[in-house]
């Protein structure tokens, strides 16, 4: 038996097929991942991301510490409820892991991924004495993603007059509390919506309340297939501690300026800066096959580069739902055109795209 | 909780067989595949015409999670497709056994058919 959330019995009760998911016993689908996945571009859809890891960081240097620890910079960060993704790295510029960090009334908090849990805590509590720093995960908390055009409303609908006026107005990348709930303008899916991060014991009700309003049970598969079609990056997949963020499309997420800002891994990827663009580094960048077939992480591709063949690989792949076609996110050498994908032995032509396939419901590549 | 129909024979692959009253068989792929697939998304099917041989790979179903080998049951050959799946895959998903069959073919050999399961040996299977 694997870790539970809180909303375990709300997941059976509504018919969800449980896996092992980083050894939590999590649903990866209730009826149909494609029937959910629609629901959450269409209308509304409530995920159970509780697995996810709440670590709260106060003290007099919590700003400095995190201004060391993360390739982002806090300090953008200027007033309580506003939010950034950064990814955390090691001195060799390769990626500890990715996390969104949350500016509170008082210090700030992070969420980092459920695989990566022991693995991070370990790094902070590692990079932490030479400050006044307080590290504290938070496994009190649920998180509930509720996304879709129709989530705020349906999110507002369910709470009290005082929290659902400024819910109902909260910019992208902000957040509130509200009493020792948490509510932020942020998500993976590439729809609006809210994470809510409340207290375990609150978590049933609300689920139970969002299901009788008419929002969808979501779970891990459709999650995967939404954040894809978003040009989201999973951890463990389209970045780790061996690559750079410049090659898995996160280059906009660390802040050079100030120079004198001396994060974990900086000179390392000063330096990867420098190799792409000598054009010794790949890049992550999108895939489409618009004919049949699927493209699947761990995939060959083959491209030419300058005339030469060189040798790429699919870092994430599926079938958009939205699209009803591939896609693919892929680490390919810079310059490669005419790619073709080894499928069971048959190269495939694909056409690259910006990793970037679906906003708001809509296509947005050519 | 999968179904198993009573009338039907099974191959420990996963494939369902109607044996039909001309000596042709109807086949497809069971419900207890069809939950562990997942949504699928594209079948490749045989042509019509198309020499099969028992056990070798005959189709190919994706699904979003992965690529599956689908195996004939029977040697013969193939005299009709279910087209329908070319555009609406998903109909395997919601009736394995109805329209969601994949094609007829005419055994070649009927000592074949001897060998598929009854639904009770195969429901033990896939406990």
């Amino acid at each position: 038996m694997g870790q539970r959330t809180p909303l375990y019995q709300q997941h059976l009760n509504a018919g969800a097929k449980i896996v092992d998911f980083g050894g939590w016993d999590m649903p990866i689908q209730y009826q149909s991942l494609i029937e959910e996945h629609h629901a959450v571009r269409q209308h509304a859809g409530v995920f159970d991301v509780s697995h996810m890891t709440v670590v709260d960081i106060s003290g007099a240097q919590a700003k400095d510490w995190l201004r060391y620890l993360l390739a982002n910079d806090v300090d953008k960060l200027t007033e309580p409820g506003r939010a950034l993704y950064s990814a955390m790295l090691n001195e060799n510029g390769g990626v500890v892991d990715d996390l969104i960090v949350y500016s509170m009334s008082e210090g700030f908090r992070l969420v980092v991924n459920c695989g990566t849990r022991e693995k991070d805590l370990l790094w902070m509590q590692s990079k932490a004495p030479d400050f006044d720093v307080r590290i504290v995960e938070r496994p009190d908390l649920a998180i509930l993603a509720v996304h879709g055009p129709e989530s705020i409303n349906k999110v507002c609908a369910l709470l009290t007059q005082e929290r659902a006026a400024p819910v109902s107005t909260l910019g992208n990348f902000r957040a509130l509390e509200s009493g020792d709930w948490f509510i932020a303008r942020t998500g993976y899916t590439g729809e609006r919506g809210l994470e809510l991060i409340i207290p375990n014991a609150d978590a049933p009700a609300l689920w139970d309340a969002l299901l009788e309003s008419g929002v969808k049970p979501i779970g891990l598969g459709a999650r995967d297939t939404l954040r894809l079609e978003a040009g989201m990056n999973l951890y463990g997949h389209d970045m780790d501690e061996e690559v750079s963020p410049l090659a898995a499309n996160m280059a906009q997420t660390i802040s050079w300026e100030p120079s004198e800002r001396q994060f974990i891994g900086r000179a390392a990827v000063e330096q990867h800066k420098s190799d792409q663009a000598a054009g010794k580094l790949p890049i992550l960048t999108g895939l489409v096959l618009e004919d049949r077939g699927v493209l699947r992480e761990g995939l060959r591709i083959v491209c030419d580069v300058d005339g030469l063949e060189r040798e790429g690989v699919i870092t994430s792949g599926s079938f958009s739902p939205t699209l009803k076609h591939s896609i693919a996110l892929a680490r390919i050498p810079i310059g490669s055109s005419n790619c073709r994908v080894d499928i069971r032995g048959k190269l495939t032509p694909v056409r690259i795209v910006r990793p970037n396939f679906v906003r708001f419901g809509k296509k947005v590549f050519e | 909780m999968s179904s198993f129909p009573e009338d039907l024979k099974y191959t420990p692959s996963h494939e369902w067989v109607r044996i039909e009253a001309d000596g042709s068989i109807v086949m497809g792929i069971s419900d207890h595949a069809q939950e562990l697939l997942g949504d699928i998304v594209f079948i490749e099917l045989p042509s019509e015409g198309a020499e099969v041989a028992a056990k070798a790979e005959m189709s190919v179903v994706e699904s979003v999670k992965a690529a599956s080998d689908i195996y004939a049951p029977v040697s013969g050959t193939i005299v009709e497709v279910n087209q329908a799946l070319l555009d609406a895959p998903e109909i395997v998903n919601t009736s394995p056994y109805g329209d969601g069959w994949f094609c007829r073919i005419k055994p070649s050999n009927t000592a074949d058919l001897d060998a598929l399961l009854d639904a009770d040996a195969y429901a033990k299977i896939c406990e």
